[in-house]
């Protein structure tokens, strides 16, 4: 398990000012499966999630201790170089955000921004990576027409190509199904299902079914504490803690 | 429930009232300087500049005025617009938003709005002083630079700060540093509110006569030269109102009325690139 987990975290604390949002966390992520990170609304999902990418580096008042090592480094190291991280990790947020520009240049965005240049290899690069979150056949005939005009669904499926097209080693997914309707929603649970084999993808939910029907790994946490993480078959039929059970029988939220 | 309806009725009386007060001072300002101006209009207004004796009613245009408002409010506009741009972008992508720094530039920017233009054109004077330059394009251009920088800046602020933080976010995610993403996404998504930012800065500048008396002075001739003194419309406006002779005042509401069309295409044609960039946006 240790040697092929590529996101490690090692005693951390994250605090927004006062308040006290991740207690003394150690896990390791396990690489080239599901991981699902669930547990009741404030309980800091989304803040380990974007420890992972230093997102939170963005929060005012932020306070962080401890490590969170990534193929074997410390990102939290001064010397580490943050956008080379970030560009490890492929974020999907709750609500779709396209960049405000064309389809073409919300997936072309990143790869150009990391130094390639060429129009063919980009052409290349969107067409691949369009294909791989399946909105290319949707989109193919109006590349250039502005991001915003497409669907929610659709957007969240653009957001999902422009990530894969720094071509990252994880995705990072905060609630990616929240905003979208029933439809869209298994689109995107699709999507994830085919991409597990080359990504470790991390989810962030409050959907219990969604965390059973698609998670490898479960990570349970409580006000800011790791309760219990395992194997999804083991936290749902069989959890060792009381308040795992509680949580997954509704009688706590 | 009468009370409520009868509440109703008051305030939509004050709002229309409200809104006809404004709408009528403009059509009334825009009567006066078409009655008093058209009959003066002529094809030489604007193609000539004064000749002999102009100020005592003999031919001539005022083109060394057009020409010069518009090379010096174009010139402060584009200063302004190097100044505004860091200003706004620093505030809103680079500082934290308890930045006490950045509060008191906020406020800075407020009370600098309020000082009156006669108050830059005796600064911009002095920093005229300083480096030595006379009445000239150049000095103009600096004094109102420094007017309508702080309309430009808090405009610009304005509009970045309802950019949506998720957005920033997105491109970090992507690795994206914080210039590339000020650059890219927050300058992009707030294109149409940086470009009326621009465009109202403008306006104020081209019409402010008090500026510029001391700063850019004024000339017969048209000057493309930033260290010769160059002719504005609305001093242009100031020394023909002032004299004596009725058919030179009415050269006066001429000029108004040819300084007001200016403004007018230029809002017109900032609209236009503002549909033309408002697509891209993300609501």
């Amino acid at each position: 398990m240790e040697s092929t987990s590529h996101i490690t975290v090692q005693n951390l604390n994250v605090y927004y000012g006062d308040n006290h949002a991740l207690k003394d966390i150690t896990i390791n992520i396990p690489d080239k499966q599901i991981t699902a990170i669930i547990g009741p609304s404030g309980c800091g999902k989304t803040t380990l999630l974007r420890a992972f990418n230093r997102l939170i580096d963005t929060v005012d008042g932020v306070r962080i201790t401890g490590k969170v090592l990534v193929d074997g480094e410390d990102i939290f190291d001064p010397r580490a170089d943050v956008t080379m991280v970030r560009k490890k990790m492929g974020l999907l947020s709750q609500r779709p955000y396209p960049l405000p520009m064309s389809i073409f240049d919300n997936v072309a965005y990143g790869p150009k921004i990391h130094g390639i240049r060429k129009k063919k290899v980009l052409e290349e690069i969107v067409e691949h990576h369009l294909k791989m979150a399946s909105l290319w056949e949707e989109v193919r005939d109006r590349l250039h027409e502005p991001a915003s005009r497409l669907s929610i669904g659709q957007q969240q499926r653009l957001c999902l190509a422009r990530g894969l097209a720094v071509e990252p080693e994880f995705i990072l997914a905060d609630e990616p199904t929240s905003a979208l309707d029933p439809k869209s929603s298994l689109y995107i649970e699709n999507r994830f299902r085919e991409l597990r084999s080359q990504f470790s993808i991390i989810l962030v939910t409050h959907i219990l079914r969604q965390a059973r029907r698609l998670a490898d790994y479960i990570v349970f946490l409580y006000l800011g504490e790791l309760i219990e993480h395992g194997p999804v078959n083991e936290i749902f039929e069989n959890p060792r803690e009381e308040r795992t059970r509680e949580y997954i029988r509704g009688v706590i939220s | 429930m009468r009370s409520r309806k009868i509440e109703e009725a008051i305030f939509r009386g004050i709002m229309i009232a409200a809104t006809l007060v404004v709408l009528s001072c403009s059509i009334l300002i825009l009567a006066t300087i078409l009655i008093k101006g058209l009959p003066a209009m002529n094809l030489d207004m604007i193609t000539k500049t004064p000749k002999g004796g102009y100020y005592l009613g003999k031919s001539g245009g005022i083109l060394n005025a057009i020409v010069g408002s518009i090379l010096l409010t174009g010139g402060a506009t584009l200063v302004s617009i190097f100044l505004s741009l860091p200003v706004a972008l620093y505030a809103n992508v680079y500082a934290d938003k308890s930045s006490k720094l950045i509060a008191f530039t906020r406020v800075s920017l407020d009370v600098l709005w309020g000082v009156p233009s006669i108050v830059y054109g005796a600064f911009g004077f002095t920093i005229m002083l300083f480096l030595g330059l006379k009445a000239s394009l150049l000095g103009g251009i600096i004094a109102v630079a420094l007017l309508i920088f702080p309309i430009m800046s808090r405009g610009m602020d304005e509009v970045m700060r309802m950019v949506p933080k998720e957005l920033l976010n997105s491109s970090y995610a992507l690795g994206a540093t914080r210039f590339e993403t000020a650059l890219k996404v927050v300058v992009r998504q707030a294109l149409p509110g940086i470009l009326s930012a621009v465009l109202i800065a403008f306006g104020r500048g081209i019409g402010d006569a008090a500026s510029v008396i001391f700063t850019a002075g004024f000339s017969d001739r048209i000057n493309f030269s930033l260290f010769e003194p160059a002719a504005t419309l609305p001093l242009a406006i100031f020394f023909q109102l002032g004299t004596p002779f009725p058919e030179v005042q009415e050269r006066a509401y001429a000029s108004a009325l040819i300084l007001t069309i200016i403004v007018f295409l230029i809002s017109i044609g900032s609209r236009i690139l503002i549909r033309r960039y408002s697509k891209h946006v993300i609501k």
